[in-house]
């Protein structure tokens, strides 16, 4: 731990520590309540080993003066305060702003008020929305009519008891009945969070409450309307019990400039996952400074309103034609970002392209998805650059028709590469990314109607359809314990350009010809859309669907392999 | 003229083409000038019946159909595929109490004859910004040039317009023109009579015109060709001569854009009546136009 030393801000003296080459550009932490500076211990040393990092004790907290007034803790004093802090710490250069909680609740009036222009060169910030900004989230919402709206608002104000509950006179009592001692095994059991014993926890939490008392009824009631140009990043805990993601939603009107990632995690992220924060606040200062913005940073840019699945990564194999072109975009048209790949560069370029056109980041990649070690490097680099996916689609696949004693070795090496190898290697390699980040992702495996349908006709494909079935439905019981879900989809007839492309083997080419023709005429008269089957495996993802049946015909032989098995055996001896 | 048979020798006579011409330009005049008067909260048939008024007060005395407007998501027809309905007669292209909002895009299509020469365009443009439509007006351009090359290239009609299909298919758009009567890319104007009367529409359709259609459709119908152009068996045939409005339609996630110009086919040739359209300076402006092109529409 660094020297303290002492910064004046009007009457109130402020302890502030640094760590780390003070040439280097500055970030400035400014902790919540009831902490103090000490809440930034470990991410402040990850953080020194590029920057230059400061930490103080909000006044009330920690070392810093506790004045006694409530009207000493207005927000305009907590600005002056960061101000001077800033100006001690980094006279020449604008700070990189990063608050947590209260801290970042005071971060938010520290960026859009008028004083310190010039002086920040970005914030991030982290479990505490602006106070105005929050007034306008809440009347929105009182205004509107619609029941998502007055859902939202219901449960933002269960999470907000503790505010109503500050304004009562007995609470500061708590603290000094003993729970400052409580704390840190409230924190332990509630929150799953390991934090050192604070020594000023007492007089931390009785006199932070004067933060709340001193601003949130004025701001929220009467909230004015506080914007900023300046570059913000959020970093969202999903299981954040105090701040719901969604007060965030409307941010963008705000501060246009936002970037934000969401993270599987509780309130307390500086204690609970200092690693994770230094990454996300050293990757936002370094592309601030440089302009260099690495491909999360590129993903975590808020475009327009937030949608159903925003936020979110999705990777679509077979991404170029079809179903999995249609998947993509279906993702992207509910905000998530997607990964398109196709052994068809240009196509999956494409399909990339049209995803952008509707507000998301979407990229391309061309790989064959039976190349193990293709797919593996894929992986490796998503992992790397954007992190482990939400939603994996195994879709890719190819068709085959002509008899079992017609098919070669190497037809049947084709078919089994691509259908079941490249949804193997998709499977393994995206849930391990999945449970090593601690995702609650999930797996989608495209098989078919006909993996229930024995034929004569296509006996190469329906077998490793049916591989596929069984394949998710073993992953689908081996990873259930991590909270990873597994669908299969089987499609019916859907008109993609998946006869074009078929293999027909056996006879002439004439015969292969008419064979083909007869089934797109087939497939064109059924017309079943690939944008049924997207949404299916949209909704599948949602509901976490075992089995996901598109298609009356498929319902149709679904249940005949069931009922009447032997009906379906007699029609497979049926010759196209 | 007679409509022109496959069999008959059809040779643009220049008048003709220069009736067609003037015809092609006031229909684009009327289309550029009500949509710079476009402004939120205007409704379809508000527009629609602006455009008619235009066209009336410059000396158009009768068309192929009355004009029609689409905002929004009705640009692209969405959620109504009108494959096979009504014999594929689809009532969504009437104009109906849609309101203009910001950024929303729109088309306004017009078909007036003038002296006895018809054209028939489209035209798009959005009350603001949208990068959907931009995107689409963009891609229009490769269209235009497939559709022109495969004629050239004496290409069945139906081998055209699948062409056209595959194209969407490649870019990921749907092609909405199938969501026209007969699933139509194109279909024939042929010349009237001038007699310097207005004439009478019905259900919004010119009778004169609609009439040398189905006349068309009768006598192709036994020399194996058709007036309507689209992807299936009838137009199955050798591009005929004459003149063509060929218009395809685009759409993508409820936002569709389309062109639609005349396209004169002659016995072994084919191009387009008039190069100084609105997409095509569009293109030029957005350098998506080939130089030699360029050269070309300035001469």
């Amino acid at each position: 731990m660094s020297e303290i030393r002492y910064v004046q801000s009007g009457d109130v003296r402020l302890a502030v520590r640094e760590w780390g080459d003070a040439t280097r550009p500055t970030v400035l932490l400014v902790h919540g309540y009831p902490d103090s500076s000490q809440v930034w211990d470990a991410t402040a040393a990850l953080l020194a080993h590029d920057f230059h990092v400061v930490a103080y004790d909000v006044r009330g907290a920690g070392r810093s003066t506790v004045p006694t007034a409530v009207a000493d803790y207005d927000l305009d004093l907590l600005v002056a305060d960061t101000a001077a802090v800033a100006d001690a710490v980094s006279p020449d250069r604008p700070v990189h702003l990063v608050g947590h909680d209260w801290g970042s609740i005071q971060s938010w009036e520290t960026v859009c008020t008028e004083r310190m222009r010039g002086r920040l060169a970005s914030y991030t910030s982290i479990s505490g929305p602006g106070l105005d900004h929050a007034g306008h989230w809440i009347r929105r919402r009182l205004k509107s009519a619609s029941t998502t709206h007055k859902r939202e608002l219901a449960a933002q104000a269960l999470h907000s008891w503790y505010i109503g509950m500050f304004h009562l006179p007995s609470v500061p009592a708590a603290w000094k009945l003993g729970l400052d001692r409580l704390w840190p095994t409230l924190l332990a059991q509630i929150e799953g969070v390991r934090a050192e014993a604070n020594p000023t926890q007492r007089q931390d939490g009785v006199a932070g409450i004067n933060l709340y008392r001193a601003n949130v009824r004025e701001r929220v009631l009467r909230p004015r309307e506080r914007r900023t140009d300046l570059p913000v990043q959020l970093i969202v805990p999903r299981r954040d019990h105090f701040v719901m993601p969604e007060l965030l939603d409307d941010l963008s009107q705000w501060a246009p400039r936002l970037w934000r990632v969401d993270v599987d995690a509780g309130h307390w992220l500086p204690v609970s996952h200092p690693q994770l924060v230094a990454e996300r606040v050293a990757a936002f200062v370094r592309f601030v400074e440089t302009g260099t913005e690495t491909p999360a940073l590129q993903r975590a840019r808020v475009r327009g309103a937030r949608r159903a699945h925003s936020g979110k990564l999705v990777v679509v194999t077979g991404a170029g034609s079809g179903i999995g072109r249609e998947t993509v975009l279906a993702y992207a048209e509910a905000g998530a970002d997607t990964v398109c790949v196709d052994l068809d560069r240009t196509a999956a370029e494409r399909t990339a392209e049209l995803a952008g056109l509707l507000d998301t980041h979407s990229i391309a990649y061309a790989v064959d998805v039976g190349d193990a070690k293709a797919m593996e490097k894929l992986a490796a680099e998503i992992e790397r650059t954007l992190g482990a996916p939400d939603v994996i689609v195994n879709n890719a696949g190819i068709g085959m028709s002509g008899p079992v004693l017609e098919t070669t070795t190497a037809d049947w090496e084709r078919i089994l590469r691509v259908n079941l190898w490249g949804v193997i290697h998709g499977s393994r390699l995206f849930a391990k990314q999945m449970v090593a980040a601690g995702k609650r992702g999930h797996i989608v495996n495209v098989s078919s109607g006909l993996a229930f349908f024995p034929t004569r006709i296509t006996p190469a494909y329906n077998t490793t359809k049916a591989a596929v079935q069984m394949l998710s439905e073993c992953l689908r019981a081996e990873l259930a314990g991590q909270g990873i879900g597994v669908s299969a989809v089987y499609p019916g007839v859907v008109n993609t350009n998946i006869v074009s492309t078929a293999a027909m083997l056996g006879g002439s080419d004439g015969e292969a010809a008419k064979k083909r023709a007869r089934a797109e005429r087939l497939y064109q008269l059924r017309n079943l859309k690939p944008e049924a089957v997207a949404r299916a495996i949209v909704d599948a993802v949602e509901k976490n669907r075992a089995e996901v049946r598109v298609g009356a015909e498929v319902h149709a032989i679904r249940w005949l392999s069931r009922l009447a098995p032997g009906i379906g055996r007699r029609l497979a001896r049926l010759d196209a | 003229m007679t409509p022109a048979s496959a069999s008959a020798i059809w040779r643009p006579n220049a008048d003709a083409l220069e009736g067609f011409r003037t015809a092609q330009r006031l229909a684009y005049q009327c289309a550029e000038t009500i949509g710079a008067e476009l402004h939120e909260g205007m409704t379809e048939r508000e527009v629609a019946r602006r455009m008619r008024t235009f066209l009336r007060d410059h000396g158009a005395d009768d068309c192929f159909h009355e004009p029609f407007a689409w905002f929004g998501d009705r640009t692209a027809f969405k959620g109504f595929v009108g494959f096979k309905h009504l014999g594929g007669f689809n009532p969504a292209f009437y104009p109906t109490g849609r309101r203009l909002q910001a950024d929303m895009p729109y088309i306004l299509d017009c078909a007036p004859t003038v002296k006895g020469y018809t054209a028939d365009i489209g035209y798009c443009g959005v009350l603001g910004e949208n990068r959907v439509l931009d995107r689409l007006m963009d891609d229009l351009r490769e269209y235009r040039a497939l559709i022109l090359e495969k004629v050239r290239a004496r290409d069945t009609l139906a081998e055209v317009s699948r062409a056209v299909d595959r194209l969407c298919a490649r870019h990921g758009y749907e092609p909405r023109h199938k969501a026209y009567p007969f699933e139509v890319l194109a279909h024939r104007v042929e010349t009237l009579s001038d007699d310097g009367r207005a004439h009478p529409s019905l259900a919004r359709f010119g009778v004169r015109n609609i009439t040398e259609l189905l006349r068309g459709v009768l006598k192709g119908r036994d020399e194996g060709w058709s007036p309507l152009w689209s992807s299936g068996a009838r137009s199955e045939h050798a591009p005929t001569p004459g003149l063509w409005a060929v218009e395809p339609h685009l759409g993508f996630r409820g936002v569709g854009a389309k062109f639609e110009e005349l396209l004169v086919v002659t016995e072994d040739d084919a191009y387009w009546l008039d190069d100084d359209v609105p997409h095509v300076r569009r293109w030029i402006e957005r350098g998506l136009w080939p130089q030699a092109e360029i050269v070309r529409a300035a001469a």
